[in-house]
């Protein structure tokens, strides 16, 4: 209950500091112009884990040339569908597109679009780290406990001359709910008939017996490090950031891609559906690394609603434009992948769509 | 006049104590109505089958929380277990042989000061050094030997739990009253025998408490073990195996729980581990009743 206590407080915080702050505000009547001018300018945003370096880095570097103040808090990306259906906040974040359910239950309609896009690399401990090469069917076939030793046949007939022990496979898995987990379990899937019927894809899922949870990225990565044979899955960016060694996966095209920046945002430079609510994992797309998806943003689509100005609307649209556009210069520094062309032009139309007061924002 | 004042002031403090006591209570009772009311439509789906089920599943909503209570009793109790003989070594140390003095108050300091460390700290020292070790041990033991399990986590927590029943104990320790120890030394008793024939049992209640304070303690703690674990959700094999606690699956799961059903059950599993601490405290006091004098 740890968490939710302390959500509590913050909740709680918050509300007394908004509370006071608007308290003093209204003494003084003198600086409410400029008051409400400043409250235009605060966008609060609320979900995703996963993208907050990235959304923080973003946000400052907005901020530096609009005024905008961005505060975007990193509670998880069921917190951040959960704020947006409250209207607590001016968007929401996940990472994972919403379910048909969870766009019924919104209070009215809503629109997402991808901001970057992130991949899920298959880490390991052998000794001497050689640079493996794994097929869809060695990964289900490992993840799902039916492949238990590195020398096994299926793993050497892709891996001609590396030396691989006579070693218990020991498998480690994110034990957190999180976008990460998804992306992987989504992947698994697509690609093995076995691991949809008896998983399936989820932020948190039933893993097969004697598999290991490792608490976030650093969790796993611990595992792996810690005991040689271990395999598991970690986010891309946490990979290249620690030199961890991870394989080469053969993508729906049948070459083997190893994974990069380039690669991974060659996944969404498919088809694009309008609302852009699309699972891209094992991408078709010739170069592509398959176990790769976008990060989403949330947000109504008609703004005008609780007593929000149009100020702030075309501030907060204004933003999450130049996130898709000048914004993704700040990606790849931090090892996210940027958005291919096909996803931005997608994500234009969606800001295009949103509206106040039945006009739309963006002209 | 002076007087009348004093009378008044007393009658002040007296109602503002059973004020402040009274929100405590009223607190904690909202706090298991609210877990009550969010658990509520879990507890509808999820019927009797959710304390002895074995699966949990939360693509399928299918759950079980056995293998999370087995778990929770398992780390803690080995835990208490482990820490027992050092908690009490260390407050006969400082309640009986040196109460006073420089160096016992450093080392007092220091005890305590482990309190002060953050458990997410001991969860990363317990995965980058304990595991390891505990890997040599399984390997020795030609078993599968990833470090975490049962064993670590509850090595780590025992560590943790050092400074709560410590602080509680040297107290009674050093309580005991004079005239019973210089009895037992007149009739020729050694100091071993007046530890283990007079100290313990006179304050054998307070050491309990020390003990059941530590025990609370290990039940709710989430970070650390949750690091440490292994995060399996299975009926462990051995000590060595990987399970899972209530505390941490509620962790690890909530932020990112969507879906009414799963969150809903994440909460009865926090208001579950309510009840199973309730039921242990008060076990834990009866036992306390029981065997002091």
């Amino acid at each position: 209950m740890k968490t939710s206590i302390f959500k509590t407080l913050a909740f709680a915080g918050t509300a007394l500091v908004i509370g006071l702050s608007s308290c003093g505000n209204g003494g003084d009547k003198t600086t409410d112009a400029n008051a409400a001018n400043d409250a235009d300018k605060q966008i609060l945003g609320a979900g995703a884990t996963f993208p907050y370096p990235l959304y923080s880095k973003m946000f400052s570097e907005y901020g530096k040339t609009s005024g905008i103040q961005t505060n975007y808090q990193s509670i998880g990306s069921g917190g951040g569908v959960k704020q947006i259906m409250n209207k607590t906040v001016d968007f929401g974040a996940s990472d994972a597109f919403l379910s048909d359910a969870d766009i019924a239950a919104m209070p009215a309609p809503v629109v997402e679009f991808p901001t970057c896009l992130g991949a899920d690399v298959i880490s390991y401990n052998l000794p001497g780290n050689p640079e493996l090469k794994l097929t869809p069917e060695i990964i289900a076939g490992i993840f799902l406990r039916n492949i238990t030793k590195w020398n096994d046949k299926k793993i050497a007939a892709e891996n001609p001359g590396v030396s691989l022990p006579d070693m218990d496979i020991s498998v480690a898995h994110r034990t957190d709910g999180s976008g990460t987990t998804f992306i992987f379990t989504d992947y698994l899937s697509k690609i093995s008939d076995d691991w949809k019927t008896k998983i399936g894809a989820g932020k948190s899922v039933n893993w097969p017996e004697g598999e290991l949870g490792g608490k976030g990225n650093e969790g796993v990565a611990g595992m792996i490090k810690q005991t040689p044979g271990t395999i598991g899955y970690i986010e891309l960016a946490y990979a290249i950031q620690n030199n961890m060694s991870y394989a080469q996966v053969k993508n729906a095209a049948g070459n083997y891609i190893k994974p990069t920046i380039q690669s991974t945002s060659l996944c969404a430079n498919g088809d694009i559906p309008a609302d852009t609510r699309i699972s891209i994992t094992n991408s078709n797309v010739d170069q592509a690394y398959p176990i790769s998806s976008f990060t989403w943003i949330i947000l109504y689509k008609e703004q005008n609603y609780n007593n929000r100005s149009k100020d702030k609307a075309t501030n907060l649209v204004k933003e999450l434009w130049w996130m898709i556009h000048e914004g993704q210069a700040q990606t790849a520094p931090l090892n996210y992948a940027p958005l291919p062309p096909k996803a931005v032009t997608a994500a234009e139309a969606v800001l295009k769509s949103i509206t106040f007061g039945g006009q739309p924002i963006l002209q | 006049m002076k007087n009348r004042w004093r009378v008044l002031e007393n009658k002040i403090f007296v109602r503002w104590l059973s004020i402040v006591s009274i929100i405590t209570m009223i607190l904690l009772l909202v706090f298991f109505l609210t877990l009550l009311i969010s658990s509520w439509p879990a507890i509808k789906a999820n019927g009797f089958g959710f304390l002895w089920g074995k699966t949990w599943d939360p693509v399928a909503n299918h759950f079980g929380m056995l293998p999370f209570l087995v778990g929770t009793l398992i780390t803690s109790f080995l835990s208490l277990l482990i820490s027992a003989p050092f908690s009490i070594a260390a407050a006969l140390f400082l309640g009986e042989y040196y109460p006073k003095g420089l160096v016992p108050n450093i080392f007092r300091n220091v005890i305590e000061l482990l309190a002060a460390i953050p458990s997410v700290v001991y969860g990363f020292w317990g995965l980058y050094t304990v595991a390891p070790l505990v890997s040599k041990i399984e390997m020795k033991l030609h078993m599968p030997a990833p470090g975490v399990g049962i064993f670590t986590a509850s090595i780590v927590l025992s560590i943790m739990l050092i400074p709560y029943s410590v602080s509680l104990i040297r107290q009674v320790i050093s309580m005991t009253p004079t005239s019973l120890k210089e009895a037992a030394y007149a009739l020729g008793s050694t100091r071993a025998e007046v530890i283990t024939k007079v100290i313990i049992p006179t304050n054998i209640s307070g050491i309990s408490a020390g003990f059941l304070l530590s025990l609370g303690r290990a039940l709710g703690e989430t970070m650390a073990v949750t690091i440490l674990i292994g995060n399996s959700p299975e009926i462990p094999h051995n000590i060595f195996s990987p399970s899972y606690t209530m505390a941490s699956v509620i962790a690890n799961e909530f932020t990112e729980a969507v879906g009414n059903i799963y969150l809903s059950t994440l909460i009865e599993v926090g208001l579950l581990l309510f009840v199973v601490t309730t039921i242990i405290n008060i076990i834990g006091r009866m036992i306390i009743k029981k065997v002091s004098y």
